[in-house]
């Protein structure tokens, strides 16, 4: 029985690849171990081994091929005994195999195994639902399409070429080009003196930086993910965000700690944490989370011009998607103003990061159902534009907050409270809040997607709200 | 025992003091060099100032001028003043929460530190941080840190912020025998080391953190050794005497500003009051601490030496102790007369 090699998949996150080369040609012989392809994302190439022992039969993706699908076929093998010839012309099962049956048959092992910390790689595309233009653009402003991956990047570069005390470290950002190949091409362009690796020492690290920008440098410190600055948060709260006040206002800390937060996908409870409200509740720092390319790369830029600590929180499921992003020289954004991303006049749906995944999509589904849905992304968890959040509720009458985080005490909480407080004559609802569960994020596929909120719940929550 | 197994190019000497597993007292066989006679006398000024500074605090600590915790520096003086005559301008200080002596041997003014001490607006921080957290960057020194060993990676950021810059500035990174037991230390050691920046790392071993003796907490007690798995050298230095501070200092200085990376000295010292202010002093015994007083108090030993040279008369050094008195007086006066900050003060300074 001819062995059909799948396109395996190299992290957690990644739904399909390129198939870049083949090591091999039709009609060599392959023993388990040998590297037979290489097949590239938007984050890594990695080499395919192969697991069985035999002959290349047939190859069914040429090498250049992109977008290959996870578990497609992508070659077959002609085990012991068996013939080249009819192990070529045998049936090659379309339908991608199932995850076990793939591991039991051809799945290709991973030269480098992906461990805990490697980096997964990629997302669905965004919806585009961008539908309200920034007010803040000049009219006629040209527009490109990129990775909210690549305008962090972009901003990075862009303040580095600015100011010569901005520099980068953590761990994996040089040589490795970013676990998540956030800062992909930035040693290249600055070198290792302004990008720089660190040992994984994440609570000495961001002390390091804080030390580093309390003499005036601008750090730019990346978590690998904000699951491991859990090490480091006694630094980010302790000297960063209190150091100003405690001093009378003398020593500033002009720093930006960033890394994507939040869950990922599969990777479980201890990668899979929301830090929205842990962050935004210390005052000293400030706390943004962008879910657009554009606000990406706006805030980015203003954050590390910022005085101030700033926690720039990102997602990893967002680094791949594309957006518009304004082609100005120098596109920087308020830190501390919300954009109103849909206009509607019948609830408003507060929400920021990938929570307006859902809330857009959301909005779309109640159109058809003849809700029309303000969305409002904060983009800045603190200082927190209640200004906006309010004026839309006195228009709308109602709202609904939407986060993956945890509902106990989230940013949700805090929005509803303050709307209950600020706009109580004008609310017809209560405020409700759609958020993850109230539990560790599980690794199995059913119970991870039930943990998370869905665009169902925010559907949900706008009609409860809205009494249809 | 330490000595024998440390690289040879790795700078060993100093007043050979060798702890075991119990503290013992620092005695220094050799002399280590001697200073000059305005060097005994600023030293014997300094260490004085930071004595009575700190009895006042302590003084008015009691009438509840000074509120929360104050940690006191008495016997200590001799780390921070050999130190400081050790460097130079623009090199950085920082240390933990017993710091009003750093504060004072910088330069800082004795009024706005001990005004911040009451909590009045005329303070460093405006008396919005405390004994525990000043700053000045004009004296550049960097805190005042109340998280045990915090300023351990702090101190070694200031470090990577004067290689980044390339200039040639060391940063005095201070922490004490408890704090070296900290992680971030290591993770400091190691990093400090791997980018050869230029730190000090000065452990003034003062025996006990807070109620627990080293004997109790350390694995290793001879903690000049605790850099050596990182390839730092060390060295245990008679941190009593000030003039074995200050050799061993210039010596690190020098290293640092080589360009060869980190050093740590390992000052033995001894702290006569306790912990903080309330602290019941179960956990040793009198006749500990009088030992130490009567045999090795920093300030008498400079007084000696300035007496047996013929540098100061008693009279010019009676002369001295009032003038350090005054300034006293008029620092305690000050922080007694200045205004509490304005209401207003709680919402600045939060962010700029």
């Amino acid at each position: 029985m001819p062995i059909e090699i799948l396109m395996p998949a190299l992290s957690p996150t990644m739904e399909e690849g390129k198939l870049s080369k083949w090591m091999k040609k039709e009609g060599d012989s392959v023993k388990p171990g040998d590297v037979i392809a290489e097949i590239e994302t938007d984050k890594a190439t990695m080499e395919v081994e192969a697991v069985d022992e035999g002959k290349i039969a047939r190859i069914l993706i040429p090498e250049g091929t992109d977008n290959v699908k996870v578990n497609t076929p992508i070659a077959v093998l002609a085990g012991d005994g068996e013939s080249v010839a009819a192990a070529a012309k045998a049936p090659v099962q379309q339908a991608p195999a199932g995850m076990e049956e793939a591991a039991e048959s051809a799945a290709p092992a991973v030269a480098e195994a992906p461990a805990v910390r490697e980096a997964p790689a990629k997302a669905p595309a965004a919806p585009k639902l961008r539908e309200l233009a920034d007010p803040d653009l000049p009219s006629g402003t040209e527009m490109v399409t990129m990775t909210v991956r690549e305008a962090l990047r972009d901003a990075m570069a862009e303040e580095m070429r600015r100011d010569g005390d901005v520099f980068v470290m953590g761990e994996e950002v040089a040589e490795y080009q970013g676990a998540y190949k956030v800062t992909q091409g930035l040693l290249e362009e600055f070198g290792a003196r302004r990008v720089i690796d660190t040992p994984i020492t994440e609570h000495g690290f961001a002390g390091l930086g804080v030390g580093a920008a309390l003499s005036g440098l601008k750090p730019v410190v990346e978590f690998m993910t904000f699951n491991f600055a859990m090490q480091a948060i006694d630094q980010i709260i302790n000297s960063a965000a209190k150091t100003l006040y405690m001093s009378g206002g003398q020593m500033g800390c002009p720093i930006v700690f960033r890394g994507p937060n939040g869950a990922a996908a599969r990777v479980a409870a201890q990668h899979s944490q929301d830090y929205s409200a842990w962050y935004s509740q210390v005052p000293g720092l400030k706390v943004v989370q962008p879910y657009s390319a554009a606000d990406a790369k706006g805030l980015l830029k203003a954050a590390i011009r910022d005085p101030n600590p700033v926690v720039f929180l990102e997602n990893e499921i967002l680094y791949g998607q594309s957006f518009e992003v304004p082609k100005l020289d120098d596109f920087v954004l308020p830190i501390g103003k919300a954009r109103i991303a849909r206009a509607g006049k019948d609830l408003t749906i507060i929400s920021f990061g990938i929570g307006m995944t859902y809330a857009l999509k959301a909005a779309n589904e109640l159109a058809s159902l003849g809700i029309d849905a303000e969305v409002i992304d904060l983009r800045t968890l603190r200082p927190l534009d209640f200004d906006t959040i309010i004026e839309s509720v006195k228009k709308t009458n109602r709202a609904i907050t939407v986060e993956e985080g945890w509902p106990t005490n989230s940013v949700g909480s805090h929005v509803a409270s303050e709307i209950t407080v600020r706009a109580f004559d004008h609310l017809d609802a209560p405020v409700i809040k759609v958020s993850g569960k109230d539990v560790p994020m599980p690794y199995a596929a059913n119970l991870e997607k039930l943990a998370l909120p869905s665009v169902a719940d925010v559907v949900e929550a706008a009609k409860a709200v809205t009494y249809r | 025992m330490a000595k024998a197994e440390r690289k040879a190019e790795k700078p060993v000497t100093s007043p050979a003091i060798v702890s075991n597993a119990r503290p013992t007292l620092a005695t220094s066989k050799n002399d280590p060099p001697a200073l000059t006679q305005k060097q005994e006398r600023d030293a014997f000024e300094m260490m004085l100032l930071i004595r009575r500074f700190e009895e006042r605090a302590g003084q008015m600590y009691g009438m509840g001028l000074i509120g929360g915790f104050c940690h006191l520096y008495i016997g200590q003086e001799a780390v921070v003043v050999g130190m400081q005559m050790a460097i130079g301008e623009g090199d950085q200080v920082i240390t933990g929460y017993r710091d009003h002596g750093h504060m004072l041997a910088t330069g800082m003014d004795p009024k706005g530190v001990m005004a911040e001490l009451t909590g009045r607006r005329t303070g460093y921080s405006h008396g919005k941080g405390g004994s525990m957290h000043m700053f000045s960057r004009e004296k550049n020194f960097f805190g005042g840190h109340g998280i045990v060993g915090a300023q351990v990676s702090l101190g070694t950021g200031l470090a990577f912020a004067n290689r980044y810059r390339g200039n040639d500035r060391v940063s005095l990174t201070y922490f004490g025998d408890g704090a070296a037991n900290q992680g971030q230390v290591y993770e400091s050691f190691n990093m400090a080391e791997l980018w050869k920046l230029p730190v000090i790392f000065i452990i003034e071993n003062n025996r006990y953190a807070m109620g627990t003796s080293v004997a109790r907490s350390s694995a290793q007690t001879d903690f000049s050794r605790r850099g050596l798995s990182f390839n730092i050298p060390g060295e245990q230095v008679d941190g009593m005497d000030v003039r074995a501070v200050k050799a061993a200092g210039e010596k690190a200085v020098a290293w640092c500003r080589a360009g060869k990376g980190p050093y740590i000295l390992e000052m033995l010292t001894y702290r006569y009051r306790g912990h903080s202010m309330s602290d019941p002093a179960k956990y040793r015994t009198r006749e500990e601490v009088n030992k130490f007083r009567d045999e090795q108090d920093p300030i008498d030993m400079v007084r000696a030496r300035l007496i047996e040279r013929k540098w100061a008369t008693e009279e010019e050094l009676k002369e001295i102790e009032k003038r350090i008195r005054d300034i006293v007086t008029e620092a305690a006066d000050f922080a007694q007369a200045g205004p509490e900050p304005d209401p207003s003060e709680l919402w600045t300074d939060i962010t700029h």
